[in-house]
């Protein structure tokens, strides 16, 4: 698992929606990565999976904007920075596998929502400001939300078989 | 039904689908029923996961080329199949079998007219624990064949000892459904019944019959660095050697192999390295040290698409020029090239022998095709050929390594030997090896080189010809096969056309090529090259008669049969 | 070193549109992924980079980038990048390897890149494998590991490229791991930054030949210590680590090598002069 950023500050309600409208964000293009690797894979099910996952989070961040009402987001994420490296939903790249099940891809989403899910908590905990924790507080059950939709969605698919990574044919030398 | 003398098939999947895999074992399978084949594969640029192709023909004879047209093509899945489209050729007579949920084949297969069936691998497959579809697959493809289930299941049974009997289980009862749903399907053709004759069989590839070739050529040194697509050989190689007395080094890079296999040579260690193009062009310099400096050796450069990066995993004739002309000043060398893979265990072979005797060194033009194709053929025959080095035992008096003897051959002192010292030199020199300036120095020793090369008898190998009739068909390396073929097909039509397929590139032989094409009153040059490096070579060494045509073109598409009968048949008087 | 700045640049700015052909789970996505946020952080617009390569699976990258590239041959990207940079020192030039094309082919041309010091970023993804030609060993590959060409290992002790470089006159030593995202983009913006040769390994483990690799994020570790000036210091400290020391090891003073181009002194048509009687 890569190592993530620091949490970064939250010093007001635009820095609170900024982060959050970015989490989704990055979400959608790291999805997107991954959809991209799994077609030049050949791996169909979870080209569809990631693009489902990528469409979702891209629905979560609109809301996001909405929600913010006159704060630009985008602009505030810019100008600050922002989260500095991995954000919380990014998914890992290093569990990626060419032959990876649509199980996978869920575990992989789960663990971001936890993560995601966790920053708001800690800013729910932590901050002085009122109106920023009540947001956050929103923001947490809009999260376990999420990862409750994740666990659902794993319900229709179990764990693959051990020897799911098998490929009988060798690897190929392409230079 | 039809009954065939060869077959051809492809297994078509990707994303660890296992094609490839299913296609190995048919080989396998086919050639312990007594069968007779090549195999090839096609692959995507993926490392893992991509797109690829095997494909197999089987006969009751050896197969040395593919055929034009498939007649059976099972794709597990058809992702991203289209890529290599152009190698899966298929024809109005052509079944092609799919799976519901895998996608649309290329649209080639649609344009040629093939027949399309279904058959549901995928589902089957779920159907049976741990099942695959490529099992299925196979089991089709063995049915339609002819292959026995039995066959099939031994080498299953092989592949997948270590992996227990669930897993063994799992596969056979996926053959078996693969047989099932293959019953009611009718592909039209039969392929003749092998005719087991109680030959050994061999399954091997190019690049592994040169290694073999190589340890009994006596070579026991060999240093190298990887590359696509001559690996294999050092793979092969590397225990091997440490198995018969010898070691393998992996060198940091192609200069420091070459100097490696020159200073173990210089010891007087039968050396060998083996690269593809990029490496060869590395070697270049020290390749004239090692002809300056008498050093025998052999570099194996198993050709692939050019120039620079090229194309690594396909097959091309390209690196002829710099194979026969690359080394500066004037510095004659060997340079010979397989024409199959069984070829390749000869020809190696020889060229050991060949390297030892006459202390020079030796480039074996072999090629992707026959290096990374897999054959079943049966056992060749033992050829005597082990490098005997012409060595000075014994020293009396001032020792001259360079000695202008007759033939030009002088004997070669190894270190250790007493009295027999001497500094061995890329400088011109001397009898005696000392570095000289001189014009009759420099004269006689270029003279020592040349004639050492020229003068040597080298048999009947030198070339393959073949048939008669007043057109010559001239074609070199892998090619060799398909133009057989195509020749094969011309005589059906009652066209007759000779075969020349020079085996010894360099040095030239004038008065025997000049012999062979006594009477002949057209040529036609075949080769994969884009410039026509051999049609070039042919002309700058050689008197051709009459009129000239070239068939060539480069890789990736290996040149046809089909191609070569049509260019004959088009060429009439 | 000349930045044209544009403080707008995303990092998306410096992908190009082609889908690497890297097994999923390779370590050189995340290297890509340091790659366009370093540049995005540097400003520098992505046709004044140049990211110039061998061969091998890192060596691929210049095509996944959107700035100028070169996918050269097999261990000789940094003499190139040494000719392009010498002649156009306006351009940001940042070498891409893996630890058989650079340390093994490319062995010689290190140490000599690092001896002239021309202003330049070498970045090594160091997989301890030769993975385009489907596994041999590389000079940094453990003696025990098996492979098909070292049937029970190399025996062979793996090479010391930090320290090698040390000794060479690298001016910028840093080792990185390709998980860790962040501070790998940080580290190669400083890397980019400093003048002179700077010298970036990461560690970016091979998915398919050396899946035991993915114990390397338990493994790495920042450095105990920071960055030293002392190239002894360093060197001794290199030397003693475990190979999974992580962050900036050296920052030299070395002045780069950057000899007179472009400035014209006198006139070719005087050179005749001195054929003249």
């Amino acid at each position: 698992m890569s190592k993530r950023a620091a949490t970064p500050k939250v010093a007001s309600l635009a820095d609170l929606f900024a982060l959050a409208w970015q989490i989704e964000a990055d979400a959608v293009e790291r999805y997107k990565l991954l959809a991209d690797q799994m077609e030049t894979h050949n791996n169909p099910e979870l080209v569809k999976v990631f693009r489902d996952l990528a469409r979702a989070e891209g629905i979560h961040a609109e809301e996001i904007r909405r929600l913010a009402g006159d704060i630009d987001v985008v602009e505030h994420a810019r100008k600050t920075g922002g989260w500095k490296g991995e954000s919380p939903e990014e998914a890992d790249l290093s569990a990626a596998h060419y032959m990876m099940t649509p199980w996978h891809a869920l575990q992989m989403a789960l663990v971001g929502e936890k993560r995601a899910l966790a920053f708001f908590t800690g800013i729910v905990e932590t901050t002085k400001d009122a109106k920023i924790k009540q947001m956050a507080a929103e923001f947490v059950e809009e999260e376990a939300e999420h990862v409750n939709l994740v666990h659902r969605l794993l319900r229709k698919y179990p764990e693959p078989a051990e020897g799911w990574a098998d490929d009988p044919d060798p690897p190929n030398t392409v230079e | 039904m039809t009954e065939v003398a060869n077959l051809s098939v492809a297994i078509v999947g990707s994303g660890g689908a296992g094609a490839l895999t299913a296609g190995n074992l048919l080989i396998e399978a086919a050639s312990a029923a007594g069968w007779q084949g090549l195999l090839t594969r096609t692959v995507g640029p993926q490392i893992r996961g991509g797109e690829a192709a095997a494909l197999l023909r089987l006969a009751n004879h050896p197969i040395e080329c593919l055929a034009d047209r498939l007649d059976l093509m099972i794709g597990i899945d058809w992702l991203n199949a289209q890529r290599f489209g152009a190698e899966l050729d298929t024809g109005p007579h052509s079944l092609v079998i799919g799976d519901p949920q895998g996608g649309d084949p290329p649209p080639s297969v649609a344009k040629s007219g093939a027949r399309v069936v279904q058959i549901p691998m995928k589902e089957m497959a779920k159907g049976i624990p741990d099942g695959r579809p490529n099992m299925i697959a196979l089991g089709v493809a063995g049915k339609l064949l002819g292959v026995g289930e039995n066959f099939l299941s031994a080498f299953i049974e092989k592949r997948l000892a270590g992996k227990g009997p669930a897993a063994i289980e799992a596969s056979k009862a996926g053959i078996r459904a693969g047989f099932r749903a293959a019953a009611g399907i009718d592909l039209g053709m039969r392929l003749s019944a092998p005719k087991p004759n109680g030959a050994k069989r061999w399954l091997t590839s190019g690049n592994e019959a040169v290694g073999l070739g190589a340890i009994r050529g006596g070579i026991r040194f060999a240093a190298a660095y990887p590359i696509t697509p001559a690996t294999e050989i050092l793979e092969w190689l590397a225990p091997a050697l440490a198995r018969t007395g010898g070691v393998l080094l992996q060198a940091e890079d192609e200069l420091a192999a070459i100097n490696m296999i020159i200073g173990a040579s210089f010891g007087g260690t039968p050396s060998l390295t083996a690269t593809s193009g990029p490496g060869l062009s590395l070697m270049i310099e020290a390749l004239g040290l090692a002809t300056a400096s008498e050093i025998p050796l052999v570099v194996i450069d198993v050709m692939r698409g050019g120039p620079s990066t090229g194309i690594p995993t396909k097959s091309e004739q390209a690196d002829l020029n710099i194979a026969v002309y690359g080394l500066h000043g004037d510095a004659p060398h060997l340079v010979l090239a397989p024409q199959s893979v069984a070829d390749c265990l000869f020809t190696t072979q020889w060229a050991a022998y060949l390297a030892e005797s006459l202390q020079a060194p030796t480039i074996v033009l072999s090629d992707q095709f026959v290096g990374q194709s897999l054959v079943a053929i049966e056992r060749p025959a033992d050829v005597a050929f082990i490098g005997q080095r012409l060595r000075a035992s014994e020293v009396n008096g001032v020792y001259k390594r360079y000695a202008l003897a007759a033939g030009g051959v002088s004997p070669m002192a190894i270190p250790g030997t007493p009295g027999g010292q001497y500094t061995a030199d890329g400088l011109t020199h001397n009898e005696r090896g000392t570095p000289t300036s001189g014009a009759t120095d420099h004269q006689a020793q270029l003279d020592k080189r040349a004639r050492k090369l020229n003068e040597f008898v080298y048999g009947d190998h030198w070339a393959t010809i073949e048939g008669a009739g007043d057109l010559a068909l001239v074609t070199w390396g892998s090619l060799t096969g398909a133009a057989r073929e195509g020749i094969a097909r011309a005589a059906a039509d009652g066209i007759e056309v000779a075969l020349i397929a020079p085996r010894l590139l360099s040095p030239v032989q004038p008065e025997r090529f000049a012999a062979a094409l006594k009477g002949k009153k057209r040529v036609l040059i075949v080769e994969q090259s884009h410039g026509g490096q051999f049609h070039r070579y042919l002309r700058a060494h050689y008197d051709l008669p009459g009129e000239v045509r070239v068939l060539n073109r480069p890789g990736p598409l290996p040149i046809k049969a089909g191609e070569i009968h049509r260019a004959i048949t088009e060429w009439r008087v | 070193m000349n930045l044209d700045v544009r403080p707008a640049c995303k990092p998306g700015d410096y992908k190009s549109d082609v889908k690497p052909i890297w097994c999923p789970g390779c370590g050189d996505y995340h290297v890509l992924l340091s790659f366009t946020r370093a540049f995005a952080q540097l400003g520098v617009p992505p046709e004044r980079i140049a990211v110039i390569s061998g061969i091998g699976c890192s060596s691929r990258i210049p095509a996944y980038t959107n700035c100028y590239g070169f996918h050269g041959v097999h261990g000789r990207s940094l003499a190139l990048a040494a000719g392009l940079k010498v002649t156009r020192p306006d351009l940001t030039v940042v070498v891409a390897s893996g630890d058989g094309d650079g340390y093994s082919i490319g062995g010689n041309h290190f140490i000599h890149a690092c001896r002239r010091n021309i202003d330049m970023t070498y970045v090594v993804m160091d997989n301890h494998i030769y993975g385009m030609t489907k596994g041999q060993p590389s000079p940094t590959t453990e003696p025990e590991f098996d492979t098909a060409l070292s049937p029970g290992g190399t025996g062979l002790r793996p090479f010391h490229p930090l320290v090698v470089a040390l000794a060479s006159g690298a001016n910028f030593i840093a080792r990185c791991f390709s998980g860790d995202f962040n501070q790998t983009a940080d580290i190669l913006v400083e890397a980019i930054e400093h003048p002179g040769f700077s010298f970036v390994e990461i560690l970016s483990p091979c998915v398919t030949f050396r899946p035991d690799e993915k114990e390397w994020k338990n493994m790495v570790h920042p450095a105990p210590v920071g960055p030293t000036d002392d190239p002894a210091k360093a060197a001794r400290r290199i030397m003693t680590d475990d190979g999974f020391n992580l962050g900036v090891l050296y920052r030299g003073k070395r002045q780069p090598y950057r000899p007179e181009f472009g400035a014209q002194v006198s006139d070719p048509a005087e050179l005749e002069k001195e054929f003249e009687l």
